[in-house]
C-alpha cells in the first residue's frame, strides 16, 4: 500500500502559477534558474549549452541566467522579449513560472504573466530598497487580483545579511502596499546567487524564523482563490452526437467558470431566461455529481431549450449582470493606440461582440497610482479606465470577484490582433 | 471549508479540453497532426473526451517522413481505428518526387526539416485553419514563449516578435484569407506530466516506448536504430542494446537511451531521474542553439 502510494503521489499534486517581474540587474532569472537547479530540474544537456554558451560570451562563470534566455535576438541583445514559460515540479507541487521581463516597457507582459498567476514574485535589490519598479510591479499584480505576493528581498550578502536592512524595505513596502488590495503579503530575504533561502535555508541569516522561497511556494493556500460561490458555465460548444446510441443526447461543453453545478440544480440559460434542471453531468469517464472550477464538463439539460455557444448557463437566485454599457481598466497591447472613434471586437468567456470606447475616464500613473485625467491618449503598456458599449449584452461579474467572467479582450478588427485586456469593475 | 480541488493533471486536462473546444468553435476547417508519439496519443485522448459521445470533429493528419518505426505506423493505425476518427495521411517522399523537397546529403539524412514542406502543402490542399500539435514549451527554449493560439502568415511562417499576447482563458483565432494556426494544447504539460498522464489513463503506447533489445549504432553517443536510411561510418559498427526510446520521431535522427524501464511506472522513475532532456536524444536539435526557432519560423510544427 505504502509503494503505490508514493508511486502513485503525483495524483495528489496541485498546480501553482506564478509570475516574477524584474530586470536584468535584480537577479530574478539567476532566482529562476536557482530554483530549476536547487529542484533538480535543470538537464545535463542543457546546463552543458549553457557552459559553452557561458564561455564564449567570457561571462568567467556558469551564467545560470542563460537557462532563461529563449529566442537568438534576445540572446544577442542579452534581453528578454516575451513573456516565458518554466516548469519545475516537487513532490509536492507543480509549478508553472510566467517570466515577464521588468521593463517599463513590457508592462504589457507582465499583464498577460499576471493574468494567469495565483501568486507573484517581486525582486528587490537590498542595496536599493523599494524603487518605483517593485511599486509598479505590485501594482499590476494586484490590479490583475493576485491574491499572494512574496517580495524576495534579493542580494542579502551583498548587505552583510544584515536584519535591519531586510527590515527596512519591509516597512518602505509595508507602506506602500496599504495602498493595495492584496491580501497575502510575504517577505523573504534570500541570495539567488548563494542560494540562501531559496531552495534551502540560509546559516546566514539566523534571525529570519519564517519559511524558504520555495517552502513558501510549496505551502501557501491556493484554494480559496477560485469563486466556489457564484455558479457560471459559458457553453464553449453544443455536442450532438446525432449516433444511434446517443441519438437525442444534446450537451453543452464548457468550463465551469464559479460555483458549484450538481445534477437536480435548477438552472437559467443567459440570455433566453430559459429555465431547466441539470439532468447530468458527463465526461467520457463517467456522470459527475458536481462540477467545480476550473472543469471542463458536459452538462445536459432536463428540457430541450435553445442554448448556443455564447451562452451562458446559471443559477436564477444568482446571476450575473447583463448589460451592454461596461466599465473597464484596460491595458493596451499595441503599438496602435487606443482610438475612440473605432469599433473593436470584444472576447469576454466564450461569447463574441463588438464594442465602442464612449469614453476615456482617467489613465493612470503605474508608479505612483495617481490618476492622470489630462492626457487621456492610451498607447501600448498604458493602464487607464474606460466606458465601452457593446453591440450585444454581456453577462459579466466584476474582475474582483470572477477573474474569468470579469475579464475580456479587445481585438482590432482589421489586422485581428489582441490590442486590450480589460478587467471589469 | 469545503475543499474543491483538482490535481495538477486534472487542471492541465480541463485546460487542454477548453482548448480544442475552443479550435472547434472558432475556426472552420481544424486538423489534429498526429504522429503515433506518445503526445500525439495524448492530444487524441483529450480530444475524445472534449467531445465525447459524439466523435471527433476533425480529422487526424500524419505527415509521414517515411523512415518512421513500423511499430508506430502499426500503433497509428489501430488507434484510428479503436478512435473511429479519420486519418489524412501526406508523404515526405511525395514531395521529394516532385521535386517540391530535396533529400539531405550524408551518412543520416534528416527528413524533419522536409516536413515543413509536406505539411504546408497539405495545409493548403485541405484547406485547414487549424492545426493541432503536441509541442511543449518544456522541450526547447523557442519553444518556452510558444503560444497556445500560434499565428502562422500566409507562408505558414512563425514570427515570434509577432505574437498575440494570451491573457486569461481568452483566445484569439482570428485570422485573414490564407493565415492559419497552430494550436498546441499540451503547452503547460511536461514530459514527466505526460508520462503521468498516460499512466492515469492507462494509454496504450507504442511498445517502442518500453525497453527492448534492438540493433544500434553509437554515432557520437547518439544510439541510432539500425535501419535502411542510415549508412555506417568509418569505425562504426551495429551492435545489440537493451534500450527505448524517449519520443518518436524520424529513425535517422531519434536517438534510444539504454533502460531497463519496461513497465509506466519504471518509465516514470526514470524520467525523474533524468539528466538529459527527451530532446537531448533528438539530432535534429543539436544542429545549432536556434535549430528549433530556424525551423519554426519556416513552419515548422
Amino acid at each position: 500500500m505504502t509503494e503505490t502510494q508514493t508511486k502513485n503521489s503525483y495524483l495528489e499534486m496541485d498546480l501553482l502559477r506564478f509570475t516574477t517581474a524584474g530586470s536584468v540587474d535584480d537577479g530574478k532569472s539567476t532566482l529562476i534558474g536557482r530554483l530549476l537547479y536547487d529542484s533538480k530540474s535543470i538537464f545535463e544537456d542543457q546546463l552543458e549549452a549553457i557552459e559553452r554558451t557561458s564561455e564564449q560570451r567570457g561571462d568567467g562563470y556558469v551564467n545560470l541566467a542563460l537557462l532563461t534566455d529563449g529566442l537568438r535576438a534576445e540572446r544577442e541583445q542579452g534581453i528578454t522579449i516575451d513573456v516565458a514559460y518554466r516548469y519545475f515540479a516537487t513532490p509536492k507541487r507543480k509549478f508553472i513560472i510566467a517570466d515577464t521581463p521588468g521593463h517599463i516597457q513590457y508592462t504589457r507582459n507582465m499583464v498577460t504573466g499576471a493574468s494567469t498567476a495565483n501568486l507573484a514574485i517581486v525582486l528587490v535589490d537590498a542595496r536599493h530598497g523599494v524603487v518605483e519598479q517593485t511599486c509598479r510591479h505590485a501594482f499590476i499584480a494586484s490590479l490583475l487580483q493576485i491574491k499572494h505576493i512574496i517580495i524576495c528581498v534579493n542580494k542579502m550578502d551583498l548587505v552583510d545579511y544584515k536584519e535591519e536592512v531586510f527590515e527596512k524595505i519591509k516597512q518602505q513596502f509595508s507602506d506602500f502596499s496599504s495602498k493595495l488590495a492584496v491580501p497575502d503579503i510575504r517577505y523573504i530575504p534570500i541570495s539567488a546567487l548563494h542560494g540562501d533561502n531559496v531552495v534551502d535555508e540560509s546559516e546566514n541569516m539566523p534571525w529570519y524564523k519564517g519559511g524558504t522561497l520555495l517552502y513558501t511556494l510549496e505551502n501557501v493556500n491556493i484554494n480559496s482563490d477560485l469563486n466556489y460561490i457564484d455558479s457560471r458555465f459559458p457553453v464553449q460548444w453544443v455536442i450532438r452526437p446525432l449516433s444511434e446510441e446517443y441519438h437525442d443526447f444534446r450537451g453543452y461543453a464548457g468550463r465551469v467558470e464559479g460555483g458549484v453545478f450538481k445534477p437536480g440544480d435548477e438552472v437559467v440559460a443567459l440570455p433566453s431566461g430559459f429555465t431547466s434542471k441539470i439532468k447530468s453531468i458527463e465526461t467520457v469517464d463517467g456522470k459527475l455529481e458536481e462540477a467545480f472550477p476550473p472543469m471542463s464538463v458536459t452538462i445536459t439539460l432536463q428540457d430541450d431549450i435553445d442554448i448556443s455557444r455564447g451562452d451562458m448557463i446559471v443559477k436564477p437566485n444568482n446571476q450575473p449582470t447583463s448589460g451592454q454599457d461596461v466599465e473597464l481598466m484596460i491595458c493596451w497591447l499595441n503599438d496602435k493606440k487606443l482610438n475612440p472613434a473605432s469599433k473593436y471586437i470584444i472576447r469576454h468567456t466564450s461569447r463574441e461582440a463588438k464594442c465602442v470606447v464612449k469614453d476615456v475616464r482617467y489613465k493612470v500613473n503605474i508608479n505612483n497610482l495617481h490618476k492622470i485625467e489630462d492626457d487621456k491618449s492610451i498607447g501600448l503598456n498604458d493602464i487607464g479606465r474606460i466606458l465601452i458599449r457593446t453591440t450585444s449584452p454581456l453577462f459579466f461579474d466584476s474582475y474582483k470577484n470572477n477573474r474569468s467572467t470579469g475579464s475580456v479582450i479587445l481585438v482590432d478588427e482589421f489586422t485581428n490582433e489582441t490590442v486590450g485586456a480589460g478587467m471589469i469593475i | 471549508m469545503i475543499s474543491y480541488n483538482l490535481s495538477h493533471l486534472k487542471q492541465l486536462e480541463a485546460e487542454a479540453i477548453f482548448i480544442m473546444r475552443e479550435v472547434a468553435a472558432q475556426f472552420e476547417r481544424p486538423a489534429l497532426l498526429f504522429s503515433g508519439g506518445k503526445d500525439s496519443i495524448v492530444m487524441v485522448r483529450l480530444a475524445q473526451k472534449a467531445f465525447w459521445p459524439a466523435k471527433l470533429p476533425f480529422p487526424l493528419m500524419h505527415i509521414d517522413t517515411g523512415h518512421n518505426f513500423q511499430e508506430a505506423l502499426d500503433f497509428r493505425d489501430d488507434l484510428v481505428k479503436k478512435v473511429g476518427a479519420r486519418l489524412i495521411v501526406r508523404n515526405v517522399q511525395d514531395s521529394i518526387n516532385q521535386g517540391r523537397a530535396v533529400e539531405e546529403k550524408g551518412p543520416n539524412p534528416s527528413r524533419n526539416g522536409l516536413q515543413t514542406i509536406t505539411l504546408l502543402d497539405a495545409i493548403e490542399e485541405f484547406k485547414f485553419d487549424a492545426c493541432f500539435g503536441g509541442a511543449r514549451r518544456d522541450e526547447e527554449k523557442a519553444r518556452a514563449k510558444e503560444r497556445f493560439f500560434s499565428h502562422r502568415d500566409e507562408f505558414g511562417q512563425w514570427d515570434p516578435k509577432n505574437q498575440r499576447p494570451e491573457l486569461w482563458n481568452l483566445f484569439n483565432g482570428k485570422k485573414s484569407q490564407g493565415e492559419h494556426f497552430r494550436i498546441f494544447p499540451l503547452s503547460n504539460w511536461t514530459e514527466m506530466d505526460v508520462w503521468q498522464y498516460i499512466a492515469m489513463e492507462k494509454l496504450e503506447i507504442p511498445t517502442i516506448y518500453f525497453s527492448h533489445k534492438r540493433t544500434i549504432v553509437d554515432r557520437n553517443g547518439m544510439l541510432l536504430a539500425k535501419s535502411d536510411y542510415i549508412t555506417l561510418l568509418k569505425d562504426e559498427y551495429y551492435e545489440e542494446r537493451i534500450i527505448r526510446f524517449r519520443t518518436v520521431g524520424d529513425m535517422t535522427c531519434t536517438g534510444a537511451v539504454e533502460s531497463e524501464a519496461s513497465t509506466l511506472d519504471e518509465i516514470i522513475q526514470e524520467v525523474a531521474v533524468a539528466r538529459q532532456t527527451e530532446r537531448g536524444t533528438r539530432a535534429d536539435d543539436k544542429r545549432s542553439e536556434a535549430a528549433m526557432e530556424d525551423r519554426k519560423k519556416q513552419g515548422y510544427f
